[in-house]
């Protein structure tokens, strides 16, 4: 995702969003330019916690290794925005990421807990308000939003700061009582402990600990002295137990006094337009209550869901579509066919140092060709926005806070302080739940504002509404010719690459377009985590009227597999085993180490070489993602002429593992989306529409087709990177790789159930 | 009148008939009365009834193997379900989890009373008529049943009236249950006679 | 018309309209959001409710016709086998975000009701009809086993 941002940029930040926001459509204006920098760590966040409390009607908004139903404790220890300390012992951490169940609640929760000493079991955490001056994304400068799998990456070092501070002043405050050096005093699981026999609990101690100054710049653990970072079974998910037992409020949950359900009738088509609508019989359905147009269709809002969706049924629009109803996505592949013969703008180019070029023997080209991807997250998109008194309060899986309480305000006509946003776990999102309009966010204001705030209101999208709204991870084609030289190395690379960008047009579009091309669109082609001699690449970026977003792993979502694949054939090409022709590339490239590391990993654990059965292939990738890097060595087979994946091996290098069980979650999780996309993710549009519109035409995945997954976790040093999101794109490639070990011919247009491969 | 020409009037007159009924009817017993030979006449019955046997409304639920299909174009039902151990479903997963006493509209999931696959003895998918035939007048594969209650079962049985009125945007199977009735009854009448192949 | 409902072992009155698919009486009308909406059309899973100790998606059944029949929903899982489901399913940290997991544990549960000692195929077969996007399934797989080892052994000598 978007890289990180220095302060001395972050003002202008603030202005580029203020400037597009302020700006007509049709006139972006000036744009700041932003260029990338380095990752920062952040100030420790020392100061008042500027957080809300929590109305009575919030919902279980804590979550907890044991439930704890209840109004949150008035606590006297709160150090820093992260961190407090209640009189009866219980720790809470404050989480400013938003869980789509990617497990950083608890790693942002051990991350504090690790350095304060803290029982785990007497851990809880609820998630911050919106206040990106405390709770921002340190990556991004002074934005609060989860995404890059950078959440606890960014958060490493700002999470065990605020851990170890406010281990600091508990011991302070009992070397204080009792008259005792600070270095003589233990803490353990919550306890503080002196050789002379004194003992008190973090609890016992929290109110004088509260009346301390609160130090700056507090020592770290050193790594050998972990408690729970890194350590397998020491930090259970906070969130297991109340996701199993029917507790857990999602926004779909939410419970406020009077609260309203509303169904928007969306356009049929992209851009179109309502000319008229009658809402006589709508409103003679029995628990409807309004009514209304909202810029995104019309909205019919009742007591339940249940009334809202008979009423819309009985709605009458009358819709535009003289402008939405062609667009079709087998005419868009052309087009795009046809571009990727074209130079476009250029993303990369041979430097001028590189040696000269070596004489291509062999050439092989190919032409890859990706379709619309849907993020069909179980909770179809929500939210809840109660518009009173002057204030607006919203609930949701925010993931793009900054962003969604910027526009709910200005859907409200409110200054930021009177609105309030309250972020509550979520049903996937795999990226959907940030994007640049916010538009679930804002539908629902928009309704709230059109009912006069009469009652707090849920926007709820049915599945086919969230299926069919866009938003999706854009149709690609690459165009690709690799050359290997007399003695089978590499010696060339041209690629075009055609697909739109995710950033163009948006209040963030200067963050990563530069010189016309959006990173995120050549991402994992260029920079490559190999050495490409050579390397010559261009993009073209078409504008489609189909709303494009980030999906789980971004560009790499296609890029992997069209290098992984490419490095594959080449190989087979110059004859060379596909593990030794990466290698040496690796041996020459910036990032090649920790890349060869993680891929002789994944083939010595797998048993690289010496497939167990019979009529079953290997097939093998490695991919950079994020800073993390991941191998997967696919075991595949063709029982009755239909791909099984049998196994994955992979392994993964996230630089300091901080829950090895949560990163081999991660995995699994990962390798089971990417096959899901591979054998069945299509949206096609016709007339304008999505085609696919629910499970029973955008398949997922299903238990009886989850391979085994084996996780082998590298011991690493490194600042950690995440693992959200890197599992994703190896596995595809390590598939595809595998079937042309066993004589498929190359399926270059994914999902492979256009190629008749998969049972379904 | 010479024999062609009374052949021709009932050509005209047959066709006069088929134009007055409705595209997706089954023709009557009456409309074979022309067909003199017994059994040419009795096949010719089946072959109209196959109309209905081979309609997906019914192969979707008389697959060979363990998993129906679904759909005008019988792709494998999503998600996968299987027969089970009394062609009811799995443990766990039987039929009825989704299916229930009714089409339901706001689902779009049909329903009908003991939802349920066909044994495996009645597999229809991937057999020719004549095969088809064949089973269901076979004891051994047809759960026992005489010709009389071969007649009773696909002239009344609820799940086999399903067909006729599937829900949604299905495509019924041809006529309806009481005229597939007639057919079979009119094809056991003369002997029950199975088409060559 | 009023539709007497047996809820978790409590009688409920429905008064509304007697074709609203179950799922939403009992999340909005009886107020338990344990069960999910995910698809509307029996596709996800997310919704399985016991009626009569078989799983119903609860999105595919009208209100209507769950008079006189016993439905447990996620919050009223109290059988041993339930108890066993899910504390294999804390264990394990099967969960991601949780959202299909109320519907995977009840046919989770329907499964080991009927038979304690169950293959892969078995598992397959009896929760293939619940989608988890984050695909969990492998630990899914896994909390099913431990908790079926757990229960038979229990029950062993």
């Amino acid at each position: 995702m978007i890289h990180a941002v220095d302060p001395a940029q972050q003002a202008l930040l603030a202005h580029a969003i203020a400037a597009q926001l302020s700006d007509d459509d049709s006139d972006r204006g000036q744009r700041a330019t932003l260029s990338r920098r380095e990752f920062l760590r952040s100030s420790s966040a020392a100061g008042l916690v500027l957080g809300f409390a929590c109305l009575p009607a919030c919902g279980a908004l804590a979550t907890s290794p044991v439930d704890r139903p209840g109004p949150p404790v008035h606590a006297p220890f709160t150090p820093n925005a992260f961190v407090r300390v209640a009189p009866d012992n219980i720790v809470t951490i404050v989480c400013k990421h938003l869980e789509m169940g990617q497990g950083n609640t608890t790693g942002l929760a051990t991350l504090a807990a690790d350095e304060l000493d803290a029982d785990w079991l007497l851990v809880r955490t609820e998630y911050a308000p919106s206040a990106p001056k405390i709770y921002n994304n340190v990556f991004y400068g002074e934005m609060q939003i989860t995404g890059g799998s950078t959440s606890i990456a960014n958060s490493f070092m700002q999470m065990r700061s605020a851990g170890a501070t406010a281990r600091a002043m508990l011991v302070a405050a009992a070397a204080d009582a009792w008259h005792v050096p600070a270095a003589e005093i233990k803490t353990e699981n919550s306890v503080l402990t002196h050789a002379s026999g004194k003992r008190a609990t973090y609890g016992e101690m929290a109110a004088a600990a509260g009346r301390l100054p609160v130090p700056k710049d507090v020592a770290l653990k050193q790594p050998q002295h972990f408690t729970l970072i890194g350590k397998q079974n020491a930090t259970p998910r906070v969130d297991s137990l109340s996701k199993c037992n029917g507790s857990a409020i999602y926004t779909i949950d939410v419970k406020l006094p009077g609260l309203l359900t509303a169904v928007i009738a969306f356009p049929p088509s992209f851009g179109a337009k309502v000319i008229s609508f009658d809402s006589a019989e709508a409103m003679r359905v029995p628990g409807v209550t309004d009514v209304v147009q909202v810029p995104e269709g019309v909205a019919v809002v009742g007591t339940g869901t249940w009334a809202a969706l008979k009423g819309r049924r009985a709605l009458k629009v009358s819709w535009d579509e003289s402008t939405s109803a062609s667009l079709n996505s087998d005419a868009v592949l052309t087009q795009y066919r046809a571009q990727a013969q074209r130079p476009g703008t250029p993303f990369a180019k041979p430097a001028d140092n590189m040696p000269a070029p070596a004489t291509v023997a062999q050439t092989i080209e190919a032409l890859y060709e990706f379709p619309f991807l849907a993020h069909a997250a179980m909770e179809p998109m929500n939210c809840v926005a109660w518009l009173r008194d002057g204030l607006l309060e919203t609930w949701s899986g925010h993931q793009f806070t900054s962003l969604d309480h910027t526009l709910a305000a200005r859907a409200a006509n409110l200054p930021m302080d009177k609105v309030r946003l309250h972020t509550l776990v979520s049903g996937g999102s795999f990226g959907r739940r940030a994007n640049f309009v916010s538009d679930y966010t804002v539908a629902a204001v928009n309704i709230a504002v059109a009912i006069k705030g009469r009652a707090p209101v849920r926007l709820q999208f049915m599945r086919e509404d969230d299926t069919g709204a866009g938003m999706y991870r854009p149709m690609y084609v690459h165009a690709v010719k690799a050359g290997l030289d007399a003695s089978g190395n590499l010696a060339g690379w041209q690629h075009t690459i055609v697909g739109q960008s995710i950033f163009a047009g948006t209040v963030l579009g200067s963050y990563t377009i530069k010189d016309g091309v959006d990173a995120m669109s050549v991402e994992g082609v260029s920079p490559s985590q190999y050495a490409i001699p050579q390397m010559r690449g261009d993009l073209h970026s078409p504008a489609l009227p189909v709303p494009p977003l980030w999906w789980r792993s971004v560009g790499n979502s296609h890029s992997a597999f069209v290098m992984e694949t490419m490095m594959d054939e080449l190989a087979a090409a110059a004859g060379k085993d596909p593990v030794a022709f990466r290698l040496a590339l690796f041996a020459k490239s910036e990032k090649g180490e920790r890349a060869a590391g993680v891929l002789k990993l994944v083939a010595e654990k797998a048993g690289w070489g010496a497939p167990r059965h019979m009529g079953v292939a290997q097939g093998i990738a490695v991919h950079e993602c994020f800073g993390t890097f991941v191998a997967q060595l696919a075991e595949v087979s063709m029982p009755g002429g239909k791909v099984k994946v049998h196994r994955v091996v992979c392994g993964v290098d996230c630089g300091v593992p901080v829950n090895p069980d949560v990163i081999r979650a991660q995995m699994e999780g990962g390798i089971g989306f990417a096959l899901s996309a591979l054998y069945y993710g299509e949206i096609e549009i016709k007339a304008g529409r999505a085609v696919q519109r629910n499970f029973d035409r955008y398949k997922a995945l299903r238990i009886n087709e989850m391979p085994k997954v084996e996780v082998h976790i590298v011991a690493s040093n490194h600042a950690p990177t995440g693992v959200g999101e890197p599992g994703v794109p190896p596995l595809a490639p390590a598939v595809a790789n595998a079937l042309a070990r066993l004589g498929i011919p190359r399926a270059r247009r994914l999902p492979l159930v256009r190629a008749g491969l998969v049972a379904g | 009148m010479t024999v062609a020409h009374a052949w021709l009037a009932v050509i005209i007159l047959t066709g006069a008939a088929a134009s007055l009924a409705r595209a997706d009817d089954l023709r009557s017993p009456e409309s074979f009365s022309a067909i003199g030979d017994q059994a040419d006449r009795s096949r010719s019955l089946f072959v109209e009834a196959g109309r209905v046997l081979q309609h997906p409304r019914c192969l979707n639920c008389h697959p060979a193997g363990g998993r129906p299909s679904q759909g005008e174009d019988q792709h494998p039902h999503t998600p996968l379900v299987v027969r089970g151990l009394d062609d009811k479903g799995a443990t766990a997963l039987p039929c009825v989890t989704c299916h229930q006493a009714e089409n339901f509209a706001p689902s779009g999931v049909p329903g009908r009373p003991l939802w349920q696959m066909a044994p495996r003895e009645m597999a229809w998918q991937g057999k020719s008529l004549a095969q088809i035939c064949e089973q269901i007048k076979d004891r051994r594969r047809n759960g026992a049943k005489t010709l009389t209650q071969i007649h009773e079962h696909l002239a009344h049985d609820t799940l086999v009236g399903w067909a006729w009125a599937p829900g949604g945007n299905r495509e019924p199977a041809p006529g309806t249950q009481a005229q597939l009735g007639a057919l079979i009854a009119a094809w056991i009448e003369t002997g029950a006679a199975c088409p060559i192949r | 018309m009023s539709i007497t409902l047996n809820v978790n072992g409590t009688r409920r009155e429905f008064h509304g309209d007697p074709d609203t698919p179950l799922l939403w009486v009992i999340r909005e009308e009886l107020g338990l959001t344990g069960t999910k909406y995910g698809c509307g059309i029996a596709q996800c899973g997310a919704c399985t409710v016991h009626v009569d100790s078989v799983p119903l998606r609860s999105c595919s059944a009208p209100v209507a016709a769950m008079t006189g029949r016993a439905i447990i929903t996620i919050e009223g899982l109290a059988s041993r086998v339930a108890k066993a489901v899910q504390r294999a399913w804390v264990d394990l940290d099967v969960v991601q975000c949780g959202y299909c997991q109320s519907g995977q544990i009840m046919s989770a549960v329907a499964l080991l009701e009927k038979k304690l000692k169950v293959s892969d195929e078995d598992i397959d077969h009896a929760l293939a009809g619940n989608i988890c996007r984050c695909a969990t399934y492998q630990r899914i797989r896994a909390a099913i086993h431990l908790a079926s080892e757990r229960l038979a052994s229990k029950e062993g000598a």
